[in-house]
């Protein structure tokens, strides 16, 4: 069976953040990448700084930054068009279907999203939830690998170590660009980080995002 | 956005008095305040496309932020700590404050039309 990988998450620039490092190799392995992203991020709060956008206009301003992202990270983008916030309010048949279908068409190999219940925001508990169940659909000899990504500041207590570290180390300056594609976002998150490492923004970027784990999901 | 004129935001909340409006409010400290704060608490609220009238509305405070507040028939819509506004391309009111990293922390809108929903 031919390699290619799925991305499942919730808002544009989750992929930048938490996998776009693990994204780039496979690319380099000239294995596809696709990436299925549930909403524009439409109720995010980062508005840049100094601030350019507004409610109204942050949907576009994030559609064109994640698109951007994709090129960056040289992958397929579908938009599935949920809005931010409301996924855990959705029926979780209906975008599991809706997720089904994608995986049914593109049959990957790796499906990589949140870990529900350890991932922090809703969007991301629901919308891995949802992955993880239209996987689950899947006849079983058609089942791509899992790889599901905890965030929550307790899953290592709880779940054990993840199994999949990637060290993407090689392949930063790539994860910096796919993330500073998002502006709106990244001025802030960037700044954050900064202030907690006291380190340059590369430097410290990589202190918090060197490593991408997962866990491989246990159907 | 802009820095809130009090009169200029008055005016253009007036203009938009007994008509049939739409209202996005919204407050909220993000979904990853106790994420990264284990002392804070994550709230948000918000309503799009709130359906309704106002006979009267008014913008009050002075210097850094304000306080807006619309009399409906049968109750109020209010919305505390809006620093910044602006009328956007399709002519609607949307006024926000935003804490001094940019982040939004409050907005109220009016429109004339439903916001996308």
């Amino acid at each position: 069976m031919q390699e290619h990988v799925v991305v499942i998450y919730p808002h544009p620039d989750d992929e930048s953040f938490g996998a776009s490092g693990t994204i780039t190799s496979f690319r380099e392995k000239g294995i596809p990448v696709t990436y299925l992203c549930g909403t524009l991020g439409e109720m995010g709060r980062n508005m840049g700084n100094p601030t350019f956008a507004t409610r109204e206009s942050l949907p576009e301003i994030r559609k064109q930054e994640l698109i951007k992202a994709c090129d960056v990270l040289d992958m397929e983008l579908k938009m599935l068009g949920y809005r931010d916030k409301t996924l855990e309010f959705e029926s979780r048949e209906e975008v599991a279907k809706h997720l089904y279908q994608y995986l049914e068409e593109i049959e990957p190999t790796l499906v990589i999203t949140h870990y529900p219940g350890y991932a922090v925001h809703p969007d991301h508990d629901a919308f891995g939830a949802a992955a993880i169940q239209a996987v689950g659909m899947m006849a079983k000899e058609k089942r791509p690998t899992v790889w599901a990504q905890a965030i929550s500041r307790n899953y290592i207590d709880e779940l054990g170590e993840p199994d999949i570290l990637n060290d993407i180390g090689d392949v930063f300056a790539t994860k910096l660009d796919a993330i500073m594609a998002h502006k709106s976002q990244a001025d802030g998150m960037l700044a954050k980080i900064q202030e907690e490492t006291q380190e340059d923004i590369e430097t410290a970027a990589k202190t918090w995002l060197g490593i991408e784990s997962f866990y491989t999901w246990q159907f | 956005m802009d820095t809130i004129k009090i009169d200029q935001v008055q005016k253009e909340i007036d203009a938009r008095a007994n008509k049939e409006v739409y209202i996005h409010l919204e407050t909220t400290n993000g979904a990853y305040a106790s994420h990264f704060n284990q002392e804070a608490y994550n709230v948000g609220a918000f309503i799009r496309n709130a359906n309704v009238s106002y006979a009267r509305g008014k913008i009050v405070g002075a210097g850094a932020t304000y306080r807006v507040g619309l009399k409906l028939d049968i109750g109020w819509i209010y919305a505390e700590g809006v620093n910044q506004y602006e009328i956007d391309d399709e002519g609607r009111l949307l006024m926000a404050g935003h804490d001094n990293e940019g982040r939004l922390m409050v907005a109220l809108q009016i429109g004339e039309k439903p916001f996308t929903y």
